[in-house]
């Protein structure tokens, strides 16, 4: 690993100053970053560490939004009672993350910032229609993920905050890739207090997290396995890598996609 | 170079760091503590799980100088005062949960963070648990049978004392 000079700010705008540095790159967790410096695929010239920044942590229910903080680790939203009782499909989601050591560590905005294809929380947000708090602005989900490890967080931009509304049910269905614990196609389903269903995809698709609209209409007229039947999930569009072949992801979309519905029924 | 100061097994430790120096490297050049293993450093195999602010991490995959002022326990601080073995080190020892080693100090810290937070966890949870330590020897039954031995020590001493 190269070195880099570490600076470890204690509040957002000490952070944000030194983010403007040529060369400047925001560290959560480390559960990604570090072993990208490692290889050598990164070569910040300045680390800026945001965890020693409080006012990034914490859980809070404000009306019908849970709000969490950018730097609020997975161990600690799966620990959580306040989400468990108003978004247990997140408490899934955020125990299923890596694996202890990892979920102590790793952050949630991180895991959106870095918006790796088969990440887990991309697929709660944009299946929940959160939204992204930033130093700077407020990201719809929708318009937040663009494509393999791309958002639209500009140079310097921190994620502060994440609200997320209050579903009227939620879950979170893995199909882990057994020896890197990522998604190999996972389902986040919630069904929004309008009536509407929303699915989100992470694992599966080429570009990324994306929600199914088909699934979502057939499961907002009808909500039961026998639904997601009638819904063709095409292949095309899905990765292809040695764990799965397009195919296999489509396939396994309509399989995670039943099993939701079945966990919420 | 930077001074990291930070409390290791209840000892107040200082010691130079550059910005990219790992925990892991910081606890065996600097301090010398050299209990704690680097298997993979690829923060697969868990052989590097110590404890930071009583929550157990890879220290491979963790900057020292994101750690100024932490409390740190290692495998090192697992032990009796008197140097005997722990509680869940010597369940290791009777269960044969070890056969080379060379993951054990991982183990260990795992099991114990996760006693911590679920004293009497299932067979399922402790695997679970277990997800992010490798071990290449045992096949993890005897691994398992020593948190199992460790949990019932842990909670009959604590019944004991209450």
């Amino acid at each position: 690993m190269y070195n880099f000079e570490f600076n470890r700010p204690t509040d957002l705008s000490a952070a944000v100053d030194a983010l403007r540095g040529d060369g400047a790159q925001a560290l959560g967790g480390g559960q990604t970053l570090i072993p990208v410096l490692k290889q050598r695929l990164a070569a910040p010239t300045t680390l800026v560490d945001l965890t020693g920044i409080e006012s990034l942590k914490g859980i809070r229910r404000m009306g019908d939004m849970l709000v969490i903080g950018g730097g609020t680790t997975h161990g600690a939203v799966a620990a959580s009672g306040d989400v468990a009782a108003a978004i247990p499909g997140l408490v899934e989601l955020a125990s299923k993350i890596g694996d202890p050591q990892v979920r102590n560590r790793g952050t949630i905005g991180g895991s959106l910032a870095n918006n790796d294809p088969a990440a887990c929380y991309p697929a709660a947000a944009l299946a929940l229609g959160a939204t992204i708090e930033t130093n700077q602005r407020k990201i719809e989900a929708d318009d937040f993920f663009q494509g393999l490890y791309a958002t639209s967080l500009e140079e310097g931009e921190v994620i502060t905050a994440v609200h997320f509304p209050i579903p009227t049910a939620s879950t979170y269905q893995k199909f882990e890739q057994p020896a890197s614990r990522f998604s190999l196609t996972s389902i986040f389903l919630a069904k929004m207090s309008d009536g509407s269903v929303r699915v989100g995809v992470t694992g599966a698709g080429a570009d990324g997290v994306f929600r199914h609209e088909g699934l979502e209409q057939a499961l907002g007229s009808n909500f039961s396995a026998s639904a997601v039947d009638g819904v063709s999930v095409a292949a095309e569009g899905m990765s292809n890598d040695l764990h799965g072949t397009p195919e296999y992801r489509a396939n396994l979309v309509k399989v995670m996609t039943k099993r939701a519905v079945e966990a919420l029924s | 170079m930077a001074t990291i100061s930070m409390t290791v097994n209840g000892k107040q430790v200082s010691g130079e760091a550059q910005g990219n120096t790992l925990l892991v490297e910081f606890l065996r050049e600097e301090l010398k503590m050299t209990g704690t293993h680097v298997g993979c450093d690829t923060s697969q195999c868990g052989a590097c799980v110590v404890h930071v602010n009583g929550e157990s991490v890879k220290s491979c995959t963790t900057f020292v100088s994101a750690l100024d002022g932490a409390e740190v326990t290692t495998i090192e601080g697992m032990a009796n005062d008197d140097g005997t073995l722990g509680v869940i080190q010597q369940a290791f020892q009777d269960e044969h949960g070890l056969q080379c080693g060379f993951c054990t100090p991982g183990m260990v810290m795992t099991i114990a963070d996760m006693l911590n937070n679920n004293p009497q966890p299932t067979e399922a949870e402790i695997r679970e648990g277990l997800k992010g330590n490798i071990c290449r020897c045992t096949g993890y039954h005897n691994i398992v049978k020593a948190a199992q031995s460790a949990a019932a020590t842990l909670s009959g001493a604590k019944q004991a004392a209450e």
